[in-house]
């Protein structure tokens, strides 16, 4: 029981992390191999502004 | 679990399913629980995602497991990336779930409960879910290309523009729409006003945190940003009750919009990390949260519905919108049952994710039940309040009268008894100074919601705090829609500008980006002030509107999913995305056609039209009915065009005289389920 229900923790909190891009920053700092810091984080910005901009938001 | 067991099981379900639906349609004269419409949905939703959506996915699309998706043969980590399929499902909810689903079920409730309840359960299973599924397996097939280049590719360039023209329609009169509501939620209202004016410098305060304190701290930063918006909230029942600042934060409905279009403008034109993205988290984190406490709040009280199955308005003279039943509730209530603006979504971001097609079922069939689930909730906090509470609220002045006294004697003449003391009583509990007129559906929804929640946890003391917490809620989602909306419609300016001269196309270079945001903003900024402007509300001419056209782009990406379909050689299939196509042809012709032509000025916009100038009233009004009638008419002409041009493209390839040929990518062996097995 106590199993399952830490999986289904572990499940929200990745879906959280997606939806909120955090996992993105992580799988950017490891494609450049970089530790994160406020230039890395203003690079993922730049780098992402164009697919953040344009993803919509329905109604 | 043995074969017998489950075939019992499932027999179990729909019987329960087919006995709630009963109970809910068939009872006449007594109140009935909000538990019956949840039963109902949930076990409809059941049956349909286990039979209806493996029957489509294993004869229609023929998913297959070994074949490997974009996210695994163009794997970047950036856009294409391989993904757990419930986080998939997450963040595919997350985009499709607006305020739409809240509004639109709020707004129809003037027929009773039972059209839109049964609309959105049927619309949902068999079209709303048919078309996201199918849209977002067409779209990983063709390597996350979007609904505007399938339609090119598969019906042709003509079908490819009118797609064009029909995505920036959309978004350019649901912008005007859901500014509207804002608008109409926020007027003559310090508390909520205040609170939302608090939201952007705590998003400007969160983008700053973001950036350089805690850098990638999205989820630490959306925690502090909803605790902000959780103080600004007790800091807006302060101002509302001291007069100097009451009177700084009491807004006319024309103020505030011009305050809204200037903040569209802004949002569109300033960085993304300042304004947009942090806006977007919050709201994210608010909608997420409150939807969850929503379901949880219906589930503890299970409520009464006080609303009747029908009402009297099913004649068409009903307050809130004009129109019968068919084809109004239809088209009022886009989201939650069938919305062309989720083809955008399965076709934008989400393709991209997906680890294995099968997956998409998942995401594509199940994401939309949970869309319409959230609908089911806006139904039942519409119905638990008094229908005379209801038609108070949601009747516009120009029907119902100004004055309480006037109001509340031709509610009560429609059979809905409602008293001024009553509702002023109830404006008090939620801590507005009036709750008449609050036309647009946020008010009655939050009043419901309010209700719900204050009986839940914490009682009439805190009614007022859950009202503006839901009116935080909702216009926090739709500020944020106007964000991105807006932004997302200077892009598809920009593109096509740039095929003009290609400076205009560059989407860093801030000539073109001012020049695009207001060109767009001017567009939506011109529906919202003709609304607010509106006598009749603004909601009786804009919402019909913005549902005629989100039905019209759902025909569309049905078009666009039959041409695949007949193109695959699964014509035998094809009634599956044709019948919700033509269902939809039916609805939002009828519906255009009485909104340009009906002869009741409370419908045809050109009767209306007629009617002020016979009164001789102003002359924009007059101009902006024709341009509504003239809008309506364009885009019926072009979907026309792109159903003869897709028809043409069927007859050809079943008669054989053209081949059938998708433009699907070649099959690719997956090498991930080998992976994850090793």
């Amino acid at each position: 029981m106590m199993r399952k229900l830490r999986k289904l923790a572990s499940v929200v909190v990745a879906i959280l992390r997606e939806i909120f891009d955090e996992s993105a920053y992580q799988r950017f700092l490891a494609r450049h191999s970089l530790a994160s810091s406020v230039t890395a984080y203003a690079s993922f910005l730049r780098e992402s502004e164009q697919a953040r901009a344009r993803r919509p938001r329905c109604c | 679990m043995p074969k017998i067991l489950r075939v019992l099981l499932w027999v179990a379900v729909s019987l329960l399913g087919a006995f709630s639906l009963a109970t809910i349609a068939l009872h006449r004269g007594e109140q009935i629980n909000a538990m019956w419409l949840v039963v109902a949905a949930v076990s409809t939703y059941a049956v349909a995602y286990r039979f209806y959506s493996s029957f489509i996915a294993a004869k229609l699309l023929a998913l297959d497991p070994r074949r490997a998706t974009p996210a695994e043969r163009l794997e970047d980590g950036r856009d294409f990336v391989p993904t757990n399929k419930w986080v998939v499902f997450g963040h595919h909810f997350a985009a499709i779930a607006g305020p739409g689903p809240l509004v639109g079920p709020v707004l129809a409730a003037q027929f009773g409960y039972l059209p839109g309840t049964l609309w959105i359960i049927a619309g949902a299973v068999l079209g709303g879910c048919v078309q996201d599924f199918v849209i977002l397996l067409f779209s990983i097939r063709r390597d996350g290309k979007s609904l505007t280049e399938m339609a090119k590719s598969e019906i042709g360039p003509l079908g490819g523009f009118i797609a064009y023209l029909a995505v920036i329609s959309i978004i350019v009169i649901l912008l005007g729409a859901v500014a509207l509501i804002v608008v109409n939620a926020l007027k003559s209202s310090p508390w909520g006003t205040f609170t939302i004016a608090m939201t952007m410098p705590i998003a400007v305060l969160m983008g700053v945190y973001l950036r350089r304190i805690r850098p990638g701290k999205v989820l630490e930063t959306s925690l502090l940003g909803f605790i902000l918006v959780i103080a600004a909230i007790f800091g807006g029942q302060w101002v509302s009750q001291s007069s100097s600042w009451a009177a700084i934060f009491t807004l006319t409905a024309p103020t505030l919009a011009i305050l809204i279009i200037i903040y569209g403008f802004a949002a569109s034109a300033l960085p993304v990390w300042l304004l947009l993205a942090p806006r977007d988290y919050l709201s994210t984190f608010v909608k997420l949260g409150t939807i969850s406490l929503l379901a949880l709040g219906i589930i503890a009280l299970r409520p009464t519905l006080h609303m009747p199955p029908i009402t009297r308005f099913a004649d068409g003279t009903g307050p809130v919108f004009a129109g019968t039943i068919f084809p109004f509730a239809f088209i009022t209530i886009a989201c939650g049952a069938v919305s062309g603006f989720h083809s955008l979504i399965s076709s934008g971001t989400t393709p991209k994710l997906i680890r294995h097609e099968p997956e998409a079922r998942m995401v594509g069939y199940g994401g939309m039940l949970a869309e319409s689930l959230v609908a089911i909730m806006a139904m039942i906090a519409a119905s638990v309040l008094q229908p005379g509470v209801y038609f108070a609220v949601n009747s516009p002045a120009g029907i119902v009268g100004q004055a309480p006294e006037a109001a509340s004697a031709v509610i009560t003449n429609w059979g809905f008894d409602v008293t001024a003391a009553q509702m002023a009583s109830l404006a008090h509990a939620v801590g507005e100074q009036t709750l008449f007129n609050r036309t647009g559906g946020a008010p009655a929804f939050a009043v419901g919601m309010a209700q719900i929640f204050s009986n839940t946890l914490g009682g009439q003391a805190v009614m007022a705090i859950w009202y503006h917490f839901a009116i935080m809620f909702e216009a926090l989602f739709i500020l944020t829609i106007l964000d991105a909306g807006t932004r997302v419609g200077r892009f598809m300016l920009q593109d096509f500008f740039g095929h003009i001269w290609k400076p205009l196309g560059r989407t860093s270079w801030y000539p073109s980006i001012l020049l695009t945001s207001a060109i767009i903003v001017n567009f939506w900024g011109y529906f919202l002030w003709q609304g607010v402007k509106d006598p009749l509300g603004g909601i009786n001419s804009l919402w019909p509107l913005f549902g005629i056209c989100n039905q019209l782009l759902a025909t569309v990406a049905l078009c666009v999913a039959t041409t695949i379909v007949i193109k695959m050689g699964r014509a035998r299939y094809v009634a599956v995305t044709l019948i919700p196509q033509c269902w939809l042809v039916a609805v939002t012709f009828t519906a255009s056609y009485h909104k340009v032509l009906d002869s009741n000025p409370r419908i045809g916009f050109l009767s209306h039209a007629r009617q002020l100038a016979a009164a001789g009233a102003n002359g924009r009004l007059i101009f902006n009915d024709r341009l509504d009638a003239a809008v309506t008419s364009a885009l019926v002409v072009m979907v026309a065009m792109i159903l003869i041009e897709s028809g043409i493209v069927w007859l050809r390839v079943l008669t054989g005289r053209t081949a059938a040929q998708v433009k699907e990518v070649p099959f690719v062996m997956t090498r991930l389920a080998a992976e994850e097995q090793a």
